[in-house]
């Protein structure tokens, strides 16, 4: 079949499975998987990047998917009144120690020697440890002690939520910067462990620096770049053209903000879509793939791989950062606790393999696609448990396991997808050209 | 006298809980470091395969509790151990036969495999989560005390207690017979030399007649066996919960690599270097502080490096220092 009919009926099958859900299930389920459809198609981009052309294996996505959900916080809320001037600038200036001590143990690793090289070190980072903490504790303290129930952090800078993208998208490249730097030359297995061990501690930041955002008591009611329904509903021009559609206000305010955001989402994948096709189709991108399929020919025609590669983890790590924001702006909080490791970086893998690793719109089409599987997993497991169910009496032990058992179907299902691609197609269902 | 609370304290809440972890963790790397050195892949599916072998083990547990079998002032659950190792021997050889075994004879490069092994490991998550659930379960029965903080104190009139739990003790104990029978198998019996040769260089492993599949599948009985044994002298010694195991695969590849992967010497090395460095770094040490020090130097703080929920941030910590300056680890691993 001719790869163009194929890529357009598969992205076709996927407008239908999503055309189906709004028939079956309503029109305010098929958007809400759309959106987030739209944002996993994003960060399956940016794993893409790094290992589809680059062969790097990231398994941190989730940490850069939560910095950039951080982000949204620090730029839209409010500012908390009093918190800067209790303790904002001993936090920052105890931040600032903390970095000077690791470049000064940097340092002292490159310009000292034997035995005095690791005697200084120790006793800089030691020293600079404890410094830090009697700096950067009062501080801390100071700002969490104001008003815990509702705010205890420093709260952000009150500027619009549409800045947080491209910010999202900073503070993950910045995080990814620190990682690659010292973990870029190692094995892939070892990068694998590194990064999966980085996402971990940025979630346990977020959920510990109860200064930065709170923690896990949550930031909730972030602003939107959408109308509220609330507003649209008590609007009497948008009542009269929603009636005049046939629709009640309550479902058409929602599904006009949902619209709303599917929009915005569009046009971000769309942009950052068009880049990777560029990126992809450049030198750069034709260098970039040299360098995967064999790291050592690239070098010896003077590529510089390390720093090839570090230049790549960060743009898709900040294409990841990008996603994150969207995703917190569109829940409209940020809740650390529910970031975890197997929905925000082993399903991203998933997306990107089964869509086809190397190719741009394999990664979003894998993004639509499993995003839709994976949310319709459990009522599809629920149908299918009844039906094999239904020969067993009511209330039998084995027919509600059975059917409790329908809730667990998820991870089951993602795994067999991933194992029966990487079987029988492993290059995916759009491949690589 | 102060002294002697001091090192009692100390020994209470770093000591012993330490050599406990320590030796799960020392299990749980061995299983990880025999996979990479016979299969040559970092297996992300080994969390799993402890949960599914300790979900077996409590489902065997339940069953002799029914039956009214107990295991006397032991937890049952040392009965069931033998059914939950060949159910998991079981699994880990079906997985296998469907899965791996298409990429070895393949050749595949050790990413993919990796990357296999994450779809089974979702499988295995699910599959978990199918039999037993995804609650917090504790299955520890018998003697839960072998020593506890008040006998201590008044058989010994120190200040500080010291509490030994029964599960410790069996950790520890079970942990130094597993890695004795592990030792004694790869050094003295013909399979294990066999393995060992394959791990050092396969394919001179092969021209002396070493039969691949042989060592392979012994390979993966021996990490079914050690994967439930950690697994369940884990969920023994704290709780049960599909989720928790999963998070497991940071510190215990952490020790692997930091004992040097591939290594069975190393990953015990490595389980006790990273179990003790979390333990200490999040230990409050006021109360060992206090009683050391003259009553003036006496710390107002709780004197803890890091709070608990920085302890993935400490394996983690260990890990790069290891890798950026003894990249083959502790002892000397692998390295592709």
């Amino acid at each position: 079949m001719n790869p163009a009919i194929k890529n357009t009926a598969l992205f076709g099958l996927v407008g239908i499975l999503l055309l189906g859900t709004g028939v079956v299930q309503g029109w305010n389920s098929a958007l809400l998987i759309l959106n987030m459809g739209l944002i996993s198609a994003i960060m399956a981009l940016g794993v893409n990047l790094q290992w589809g052309f680059a062969g790097l294996f990231n398994i941190g996505v989730m940490g850069f998917v939560a910095l950039g959900g951080l982000a949204t916080v620090l730029i839209s809320t409010s500012p908390v009144p009093g918190a800067w001037q209790a303790g904002g600038l001993r936090i920052f200036a105890g931040l600032a120690l903390g970095a000077a001590t690791v470049v000064a143990a940097v340092i002292a690793q490159k310009q000292l020697t034997g035995r005095t090289r690791t005697i200084a070190t120790l006793i800089i980072l030691i020293g600079g440890f404890f410094l830090f903490r009697s700096v950067f504790d009062p501080g801390k303290a100071a700002v969490e002690a104001i008003n815990p129930a509702s705010t205890g952090n420093l709260g952000g800078l009150n500027l619009p939520i549409l800045l947080s993208w491209p910010v999202g998208g900073l503070l993950a490249a910045g995080a990814a910067w620190i990682i690659g730097k010292t973990a870029l030359g190692l094995r892939s297995d070892y990068l694998a462990i590194a990064t999966l061990g980085i996402a971990e501690i940025i979630i346990a930041i977020l959920k510990n620096e109860d200064w930065l955002a709170r923690g896990v008591k949550n930031v909730i009611g972030l602003p939107r770049p959408v109308p509220y329904e609330i507003d649209l509903q008590s609007d009497p021009g948008f009542v009269e053209r929603a009636a005049s559609l046939g629709l009640d206000p309550v479902t058409a305010s929602t599904l006009y903000t949902k619209m709303g955001y599917a929009i915005l989402f569009t046009v971000v994948l769309l942009i950052l879509l068009w880049l990777a096709q560029q990126a992809l189709n450049s030198p750069w991108g034709r260098m970039m793939r040299a360098i995967r399929d064999n790291e050592v020919a690239a070098e010896a025609m003077g590529k510089d791989v390390t720093a090839r590669h570090l230049q790549i983890f960060i743009l898709g790590s900040a294409i990841c950062g990008i996603a994150g924001a969207m995703m917190t702006t569109l829940d409209g909080q940020l809740t650390p606790g529910t970031y975890q490791p197997l929905r925000f970086t082993f399903l991203i893998w998933v997306m990107v393999i089964v869509g086809g690793s190397g190719n741009n719109f394999g990664a979003v089409l894998g993004g639509m696609l499993i995003w839709w599987l994976w949310v319709q997993v459990e009522p599809l497991g629920l149908g299918l448990m009844n039906i094999l169910s239904s020969g067993l009496e009511d209330g039998s032990a084995l027919k509600d396991r059975m059917i409790e058992s329908a809730a667990h179907m998820r991870l089951l299902t993602m795994g067999l997808v991933l194992l029966l691609v990487l079987r029988f197609s492993p290059r995916g269902l759009i491949p690589e050209r | 006298m102060d002294f002697l609370n001091a090192i009692v304290a100390l020994a209470n809440f770093v000591i012993v809980p330490g050599l406990a972890y320590g030796a799960q963790l020392a299990i749980g790397a061995l299983g990880v470091t025999l996979i990479y050195g016979i299969l040559r892949f970092s297996n992300f599916a080994h969390g799993d395969t402890m949960a599914f072998g300790t979900a077996m083990t409590i489902i065997g547990t339940n069953a002799l509790l029914a039956l009214g079998i107990t295991f006397g002032p032991l937890p049952t659950a040392l009965l069931a151990l033998p059914f939950g190792i060949g159910m998991t021997v079981f699994l880990v050889l079906g997985v296998d036969w469907l899965v791996y075994k298409f990429y070895r004879d393949q050749k595949a490069k050790p990413v993919i495999l990796v990357i296999v092994s994450m779809g089974v490991m979702f499988v295995m998550n699910g599959i978990v989560r199918f039999i037993i659930g995804v609650n917090d379960i504790r299955f520890a029965d018998g003697e839960r005390f072998i020593i506890t903080a008040r006998e201590f104190r008044d058989m010994t009139g120190l200040r500080e207690g010291l509490a030994i739990r029964t599960t410790q003790v069996i950790t520890v104990v079970v942990a130094v017979i597993a890695v004795a029978l592990l030792f004694w198998f790869l050094n003295k019996t013909r399979t294990g030399k066999s393995m060992r040769a394959f791990s050092d260089n396969e394919d001179l492993a092969l021209l002396s007649g070493i039969n691949p599949d042989w060592v392979v599948k012994v390979t993966w009985m021996i990490v079914a066996a050690l994967a439930t044994t950690a697994g369940v002298l884990y969920g023994l010694d704290k709780s049960f919960k599909a989720f928790t195991y999963f998070q497991l695969l940071l510190p215990i590849f952490a020790a692997a690599i930091v004992g040097g992967l591939g290594n069975p010497l190393g990953a015990i090395a490595g389980g006790f270097v990273i179990a003790f460095s979390e333990v200490t770094i999040t230990y409050a040490w006021k109360k060992v502080l206090v009683y050391m020090m003259p009553e003036s130097l006496e710390p107002d703080g709780l004197v803890q490096l890091l709070s608990t929920d920085y302890k993935f941030a400490v394996s983690f910590a260990i890990l790069i220092i290891v890798l950026l300056f003894k990249p083959t680890g502790l002892f000397k691993g692998q390295s592709v």
